[in-house]
């Protein structure tokens, strides 16, 4: 479910002042009915819902009852939800599978899995109090170990707060189809199961783990998957086989009496444009895979395009979350409804999320999305209900409106990158002390390029935005040439972002692409002042493929 | 609504094919991990799960990533000296890098760290290794059959009468049938009583309990009933007495036995294999043994018990020590204890033979020697030591092994036995000088069929 660091990415930046599509959408009609009073001083008496640390069924019916309340009060629109308590191994292995339920077989999850039970029975790491999954209904899993206040504030967090922004988001209403996730997974996990007893573990290994590396480039930025069923999705599956080898052969068939037939041949360049769906191509167009592969690269390119909201909404959707179990809790607290005691350990567990060590702490893993998060949210609260001039200045359109309609918005319309780039506000960059680093590889020295001052507010805003946008955090390689009509050989290019080369791993990632491709693959370098450059080539055996009766032909023949 | 579920009692270890999945793509490492975490730790603490590692960079999951260089901007928080423009000395390479350090799945920049149960790892420490003829004895044949119980059954043998539980079936058969008319004595006594007829308790013992008390005793008592005080011309008093009586009549008719009571032990026969083992620990202690000769064969020893273990519910010992004259001692004393003199190796394995002669019938135990020595034996005494294994130990034995502990050259005993291993193919030895030797000569013992019969 996190995996901030890979994600494909090629649109270019955009300057976000906010499009006008999307002004009038969102935040309609939800204004609320009657909002709790927030001056903790006039708290109302009422009964508390509990006071021990024990949880039961009993008593979380109780607190998801009064939750419900007050989130709906708040306008969160919400799927309906499933919660489900698990114990501490199955939060491991809910760890190791991306918190989905369901998963097919592979080692990079042991790998995953053994890792986590290392630094979880070393005791170097406490578990996740709760795992939430983009479905509906939404489910969450909760650790039995968590105490009641704490399985409420996961239950506000989780199942109003993350559930809300997964049916609220624009990224998640288009690109993933939280009706059929489960499905769609206990298809691919049968799918995948049934391979391996047909063409053996070894060889669906092989193309998993190429396919694996290819994920985050097999991610369709533009256009909207189709809604379908695991009903239509299991028709169309030999549809797709049968039709999907036609299609490669069509590409192909050519060659053997290309001269005469193919006049146009010259001409021809494949693809006619560069293709930065590298799995995507390699699905319709290698000429070599099975059926069965192909199902599988789309499968592993289905799931990586369900995970592509999640890497590009950290900030936005912990945030979020955070900003939510923090208001209804406190809400509830100044009902009545919660005990002093309940309310603290709450608290206390909410800062612990929200630290933010700085950069020269020995703790320091880089910006905390939950405490950015509910930062920005609560600044924009801030700003609507309590605005000072600067931020007239700044926000003129939100400084005084319903803070709830705006943050309604805010959370619909946006990705992390824009998020910032619209809604960072001095406050914040002064609260967090931000500045900008520049690191460049010519000079003897870094630099300080930017802090929280005037003149350094919209640079570090800038800055900040782009980095979280995925087309900043991945290197842009496409597909610009395939020898159709000679040695099939691939080429890709990196186009070179501020010189940054590629890490070292791009040639494992080759051998994969090659293994898929079945030709040679050459990776070319687009540096900035246009000069194009070769820079790895991959070749492929040619009888690399377990046909035995073929490769003993081959053999006979040489 | 929500909908709260329990999951708690739902299948764990969902990630347990994953895991075996990653183990087995990278065997290799695991396994030389594993080697080195033997070589590092007591001996005989081995068979504990542990804690390995195996180089990151084998397993990396490789994607298309931003590489160091070129131009880079960061944002940083907590920033509190720093004004725009200033300039910073470049921390050494490998500072922060790529900001990605950070990895939430536990990978450090080198070592993957895993734990593997003490399954696992032993299993990694004895791959490839098979006892020899082990599927032999232990499964192809299923010599024994057991005969063990198995409940209750309604026919059989006397001898097998299981009398506790015919006498349970009894007893509640007799509540069960007598209960009825023993309600209904006790109402008659009642009224009896009330009509002015002797105290009851007297007169109807048993009737409490009819079950435990014998019934048929209680025709004795029958022509008692009635009290001197009653009326016997009373038409009620005779009516009642008269019931009385019939019922006292079905009461004890009832028999204290059935067939239908009958209860035998059930037996059946099972097949049980032979899954115990004897280990012979044979070592010279004569003077030229020194400490780390003797370290190097308890590590030995160690290794062969464990890998014993592995494959046997049971296992035993038996630690014969020798210079001139064998003795069969305990641990302590076969690993402590010094003696000095001269060496004779025919005395210990005489001493085996004739333990296992009489205490280790073959078709009851697995018989593995081990013997470990430094080699030296008296000149004249090696011809016997090759006779005595040849035509004595090896045949009654699923393995001998034996260990040089030595620097120098082979001396006689390890050509007479290298004579005898061609004899015999269910022995090997093996030459060690250190440590790390081990673990390469006892793999080599029980290295796979194939190889032996080669």
């Amino acid at each position: 479910m996190k995996n901030p660091d890979r994600a494909p990415g090629k649109k270019s930046q955009m300057p976000l002042p906010l499009p006008e599509f999307l002004k009038n959408r969102g935040g309609e009609g939800r204004g609320p009915e009657s909002l709790p009073p927030h001056d903790p001083s006039r708290r109302r008496s009422a009964e508390l819902l509990s006071t021990g640390s024990e949880w039961s069924f009993d008593l979380i019916a109780r607190y998801d009852r009064e939750i419900a309340r007050v989130a709906g009060r708040y306008g969160l629109d919400t799927y309906p939800n499933q919660v489900e308590i698990i114990s501490a191994e199955q939060m491991m292995d809910a760890y190791a599978s991306n918190g989905m339920p369901i998963g097919y077989y592979h080692w990079s999850f042991g790998k995953r899995f053994l890792a986590t039970q290392q630094v979880y029975k070393r005791g170097a790491m406490g578990l996740a109090y709760e795992i939430v999954i983009n479905s509906n209904p939404c489910i969450a899993y909760l650790l039995e170990e968590n105490t009641m206040p704490m399985q409420a504030l996961v239950i506000a967090h989780a199942s109003y707060g993350h559930n809300s922004f997964f049916k609220g988001n624009y990224l998640f209403r288009t690109w993933t189809q939280s009706d059929a996730i489960v499905d769609y997974l206990l298809f691919s996990k049968q799918y995948i199961i049934e391979c391996e007893q047909r063409y053996g573990e070894e060889e669906v290994e092989r193309t998993l783990d190429a396919c694996h590396a290819l994920a985050t480039f097999g991610v369709d930025r533009y256009k909207r998957p189709p809604n379908r069923t695991l009903a239509q999705e299991r028709l169309r599956l030999k549809e797709r086989e049968e039709h999907l080898q036609t299609q490669v052969n069509d590409l192909w068939r050519t060659l053997p009496h290309a001269a005469d037939d193919e006049p146009e041949k010259a001409e021809v360049r494949f693809p006619s444009e560069p293709q930065e769906n590298l799995l995507y191509f390699l699905e319709k167009h290698a000429p070599l895979l099975d059926p069965w592969q192909r199902e599988m690269a789309r499968i592993v390119r289905k799931l990586a395009q369900y995970f592509y909201p999640q890497r590009q909404t950290q900030v936005m959707n912990e945030g979020w979350a955070t900003f939510w179990h923090y208001t209804i809790m406190q809400t509830l607290y100044d009902e009545g409804l919660l005990a002093d005691s309940v309310l603290l350990e709450v608290l206390h567990s909410h800062t612990n999320v929200l630290t933010q060590p700085g950069f020269d702490s020995e703790y320091y893993g880089g910006i905390n999305p939950y405490a950015l998060g509910f930062a920005m949210y609560r600044d924009l609260r801030r700003i609507c209900e309590h605005p000072t001039d600067e931020d007239r200045r700044w926000f003129p359109d939100i400084a005084g409106s319903d803070w709830l309609k705006t943050l309604d918005f805010a959370m619909r319309n946006f990705k992390d990158e824009s998020f910032i780039q619209q809604y960072l506000s001095p406050q914040v960059i002064r609260d967090f002390h931000l500045f900008c680093l520049i690191d460049d590889e010519d000079l003897p020295n870094l630099r300080i390029g930017a802090i929280h001052d005037d003149a350094g507010y919209r640079q570090v805003r800038e800055t900040l935005a782009r980095q979280y946008s995925l087309a900043e955090r991945e290197p842009n390689i496409q597909i610009v040439n395939v020898d159709v009509s000679g040695d099939r050989s691939m080429t890709l290019r990196h186009f070179r972002q501020d010189r940054r080369p590629l890490a070292p791993m791009y040639k494992d990632v080759l051998r994969h692409l090659a293994y898929l491709w079945g030709f040679t693959v050459r990776l070319e370098t687009a540096n900035e002042d246009g000069t194009i450059e070769p820079t790895h080539e991959c070749k492929v055996d040619k009888r690399r493929r377990a046909d035995p009766t073929l490769a003993a032909a081959l053999r006979a023949l040489s | 609504m929500t909908d709260v579920i329990d999951r708690r009692e739902n299948p764990r270890h969902k990630s347990a094919v994953n895991a075996q999945r990653f183990l087995k793509r990278y065997r290799a490492q695991v396994r030389e991990a594993v080697a080195r975490a033997i070589s590092g730790r007591k001996i005989a603490e081995a068979d504990r799960d542990a804690s390995v590692s195996i180089p990151a960079r084998d397993l990396n999951e490789p994607v298309f990533q931003h590489g160091t260089g070129g131009r880079r901007e960061v944002i940083l928080p907590g920033n509190t000296e720093y004004v725009t423009g200033d300039e910073i000395q470049r921390p050494p390479a490998g500072g922060r890098g790529q900001g990605s350090g950070a990895s939430d799945d536990g990978e450090g920049e080198d070592e993957f760290r895993f734990r593997l149960s003490r399954e696992e790892f032993l299993d990694f420490f004895f791959e490839d290794m098979a006892l020899p003829d082990l599927i032999k004895t232990q499964l192809a044949a299923i010599p024994h059959l057991k005969r063990v119980r198995a409940g209750y059954r309604t026919d059989g043998t006397p001898t097998n009468l299981a009398v506790v539980r015919t006498m349970r079936e009894s007893l509640a058969r007799r509540i069960a049938f007598g209960g009825p008319h023993t309600a209904r004595l006790r109402e008659i006594e009642e009224e009896l009583t009330a009509l002015g007829l002797k105290a009851p308790g007297l007169e109807t013992p048993g009737l409490e309990t009819p079950g435990l008390e014998t019934p048929g005793l209680e025709t004795l008592g029958l022509d008692t009933s009635g009290g001197e005080n009653a009326d016997p011309e009373d038409p009620r008093v005779a009516a009642l007495l008269a019931e009385q009586a019939e019922l006292r009549g079905r009461v004890a008719k009832i028999p204290f036995i059935d067939t239908f009571d009958l209860r035998f032990r059930n037996r059946v026969t099972q097949p049980m294999p032979i899954a115990q083992a004897v280990m012979f620990c044979i070592m010279d202690v004569s003077g030229s043994m020194d400490e780390s000769r003797k370290d190097l064969a308890k590590r030995f020893f160690i290794l062969l018990h464990l890998f014993l273990k592995r494959h046997y519910e049971r296992i035993e010992i038996v630690f014969i020590r020798h210079h001139t004259t064998a003795k069969v001692v305990d641990e302590e004393e076969f690993f402590h204890s010094t003696e000095t003199g001269g060496t004779v190796v025919s005395s210990a394995l005489a001493l085996a033979i004739d333990e296992i002669k009489e205490r280790f019938p073959l078709d009851q135990w697995n018989i593995y020697v081990a013997q470990a020595s430094d080699g030296d034996n008296w000149e004249g005494d090696s011809p016997r030591c090759l006779d005595l294994l040849v035509n004595a130990l090896l045949p009654m034995v699923q393995y001998f092994t034996y260990v040089e502990i030595t620097t120098g050259e082979p001396q006689n005993l390890w050509v007479h036995y290298e004579q005898a291993r061609a004899a015999k193919p269910n022995m090997a030895l093996g030459r060690i000088r250190e440590r790390t030797d081990i673990y390469p000569v006892l793999r080599e013992l029980f290295a796979k069929k194939e190889k032996q019969a080669a």
